[in-house]
């Protein structure tokens, strides 16, 4: 199962080997991670999003990523209120008669092209993981040449 | 002050006497320091004799040892030392020197990524790039490797860093806001741990080394008398409980007394104290102690419910959580009848060897420095057979007296760590018991000892082969003894050629003499005891096992 931890780590060089490290020594799996600096700029927010086979693996993850000097708090959103995001951009096949077609999905859809050129466009879209998979598997209809996804980002709500 | 000069004043503000090390290229303004500086440096003649001396001098004296390298095949030679007082919660400040902060990632000369190399391996670690950061460095590094849980800390110091020039502040006090081990128990949990002892019928203690760290040997003794519970100790946690008192079994799992195992095993309550259920001690975990709850007493949250599901955890200093538990403890459980099976399960399995050959027994041998020291010795060792009967044969009764790679299984330990055990505690007499195998991977260290007058006596249990891997083929591999029979110099005559005493054992009516000799030498001596080549250490769990499923030998 997937679960998603956030973590708030001092912002200092070698703290995402640190973290990754321990993911790789220990054998568990990173499905997604995010990392960026926080308004405070000595602390950096990560979302982790771990495949952990069982609650005592997820238990195990936690403990030892507290376990780092430089993790600050670690938090498992997996039984927390929360909210989740991720920005996904899209590289597709476009003509201009597809217009209607795309703007039909993106009533019903989250995205939006950001940019178009003679035959490709540039898809953005912000959502929850099944938005952004429902709206990829739409787009699959013209070829999608590029994608690029940030991972889940997670907030407590 | 350079920062070569604040390395050397941060150390002796944590009150380090003497250090570990070899010098080299990137640590010149280091050393250049202490050729005047009242630390003494022991120079070994290996950087890995340097890293096993200062965890070995920790182990002796529970103080924060220290080694010293330069960059690059430096660094890379602490790497195995430093993994082996990681593996062993051993509090350590390693320091190596870097190239130049303007040269890094350039594959300069000497140069390796050492933070990088020992991120697994150590509690935590720095790269120094400013100077003005380096005495807090120092302090932080000394701070995190004693407390807690402790651990090996490494500081990499750029040559540049060395050389810059700043004022020196000394942090009086450090507070690092994302590491706040927990000390104190839960009181609630306590309690219930409480409720559970006195409501056992068959309750063990099983102690590791926490016991040791925390220095909590008194009350673990306490509770002991107090519940009246048997106890019995992991291979780190011996010394933690006194060798020839009473209720104690020895030690557990995979080379553990038939009668420890089979108490672990049939218990309905598992007090657990700085101890990890660590592979060796629980065998086949779906097997292990089926009957039994488990309260789990350590100061490392993630060493709770890692292998074993715990009923009562309690994360704090074992000291601590043992003066409080005691206290609550109102009502105690009868356990007069359980002592009983026990005692007869130690009646029934004792610990026993065939003393029938003309050849010397390894066993007979720990018998006699028995009877020689009665425990007051810390005894090293190296890693294999020699080892396991040392914990088996010795009765240790007091901490930091028995000093051996447990998590790591380190060959090549037990000589340097007993130089450092000897330089930490001087009046001691340390012995370090050694195969034939073992004592040729840091043998260098004679040199150290003899320039320093560092007068350990190591004990060589010869027996021609690499004995442990070759007692696993003679009973997993039928017999097929593949690179396992091992030649040895002349220990006698390279004893002598390092200006070492050298002496040879080939009788049983030899061997305490011999250890007498030794005793009274005033200088290092090598004793060259040639045993059974062929002895096996018995109990035996085989890997995977139950740990009451043992193979007892001639028992």
């Amino acid at each position: 199962m997937r679960h998603t931890i956030a973590v708030l780590v001092e912002n200092k060089f070698g703290v995402l080997a640190r973290v990754a490290g321990l993911f790789s020594a220990r054998g568990y799996n990173i499905a997604s991670l995010a990392v960026s600096e926080t308004f405070d700029p000595q602390i950096s927010y990560m979302t982790i999003v771990v495949e952990a086979k069982d609650e005592k693996v997820l238990e195990q993850i936690n403990k030892q990523l507290n376990k780092l000097i430089d993790v600050i708090t670690v938090t498992d959103f997996t039984k927390k209120d929360h909210l989740d995001r991720e920005l996904v951009l899209a590289k597709i096949n476009y003509a201009p008669k597809d217009k209607p077609k795309l703007e039909a999905i993106f009533n019903k859809f989250v995205g939006k092209i950001i940019n178009h050129k003679a035959d490709t466009a540039i898809i953005e879209a912000v959502g929850d993981q099944r938005q952004i998979n429902e709206l990829l598997e739409e787009l699959n209809q013209f070829g999608i040449k590029e994608l690029v996804r940030t991972g889940k980002l997670a907030i407590s709500n | 002050m350079i920062g070569a000069r604040i390395l050397l004043e941060s150390l002796k503000k944590e009150g380090i006497e003497v250090i570990f090390g070899y010098p080299g290229g990137q640590v010149l303004p280091i050393f250049d320091q202490l050729y005047d500086f009242d630390i003494k440096l022991i120079l070994t003649r290996h950087e890995q004799g340097a890293a096993h001396a200062a965890d070995g001098f920790s182990r002796a004296t529970g103080k924060v040892g220290v080694c010293l390298a330069t960059s690059g095949p430096g660094a890379t030679n602490l790497v195995t030392g430093i993994a082996t007082a990681y593996m062993d919660s051993i509090p350590m400040v390693a320091i190596t020197g870097q190239v130049g902060t303007h040269l890094i990632g350039n594959d300069a000369f000497q140069e390796a990524d050492v933070t990088g190399i020992t991120r697994p391996v150590t509690k935590h670690n720095f790269l120094v790039k400013d100077v003005k950061d380096l005495a807090r460095t120092i302090a932080e590094a000394f701070y995190i490797a004693s407390s807690g849980r402790p651990g090996p800390v490494l500081i990499d110091i750029p040559l540049d860093v060395q050389r810059a020039d700043t004022e020196f502040i000394w942090p009086e006090k450090i507070n690092i806001r994302s590491y706040q081990p927990t000390y104190s128990g839960h009181p609630g949990q306590i309690k219930k741990a409480a409720k559970l002892i006195s409501a056992s019928k068959k309750p063990i203690i099983y102690a590791g080394g926490g016991v040791i760290t925390s220095g909590a040997h008194l009350e673990l003794e306490e509770l002991a008398q107090k519940v009246q519970a048997p106890v019995t100790t992991t291979f780190m946690g011996l010394g933690g409980f006194c060798g020839t008192h009473k209720l104690f079994l020895g030690m557990l799992g995979m080379h553990g007394t038939a009668y420890a195992n089979h108490a672990v095993m049939e218990s309905d309550l598992i007090i657990a104290v700085g101890a990890r259920f660590d592979d060796r001690v629980t065998g086949r975990l779906d097997d292990f102690a089926p009957g039994a709850k488990v309260i789990h007493i350590d100061i490392d949250p993630s060493s709770i419910s890692k292998n074993v599901r715990v009923d009562v955890p309690i994360v704090g200093d074992a000291k601590n959580i043992l003066k409080q538990l005691i206290a609550e403890i109102k009502k105690l459980p009868d356990t007069a009848q359980w002592l009983r099976t026990v005692d007869d399960w130690k009646k029934k399995h004792p610990l026993t060897y065939k003393d029938d050959s003309a050849m010397i027994k390894p066993q007979y041998i720990l018998q006699q420095l028995w009877e020689l020291t009665k425990g007051d010795a810390i005894i090293c060792t190296e890693v294999g057979q020699s080892q396991m009967w040392a914990c088996q044969w010795y009765q240790y009764l007091t901490p930091r007296t028995f000093i051996s790679s447990g998590g790591l299984g380190t060959m090549g330990f037990g000589f340097p760590a007993a130089m450092g055990a000897k330089l930490g505690c001087p009046e001691k007499e340390v012995f370090n018991i050694a195969g034939d195998g073992s004592i040729q991977m840091n043998i260098q260290e004679l040199a150290t000892c003899v320039a320093n007058k560092i007068n350990v006596k190591v004990l060589i249990f010869n027996n021609g082969f690499l004995g442990m891997v070759r007692q696993w083929q003679e009973l997993f591999y039928k017999k097929r003894y593949s690179y396992t029979q091992i030649t040895s110099p002349d220990y006698v005559l390279l004893a002598q050629s390092y200006g070492a005493l050298g002496l040879r054992v080939t009788k049983k009516s030899e061997v305490r003499a011999a250890l007498q000799k030794a005793v009274e030498t005033q200088n290092t001596v090598f004793i060259d005891f040639r045993i059974e080549p062929e002895e096996n250490v018995y109990p035996m769990v085989q890997a995977g096992q139950a740990i009451n499923k043992m193979i007892e030998g001639l028992a």
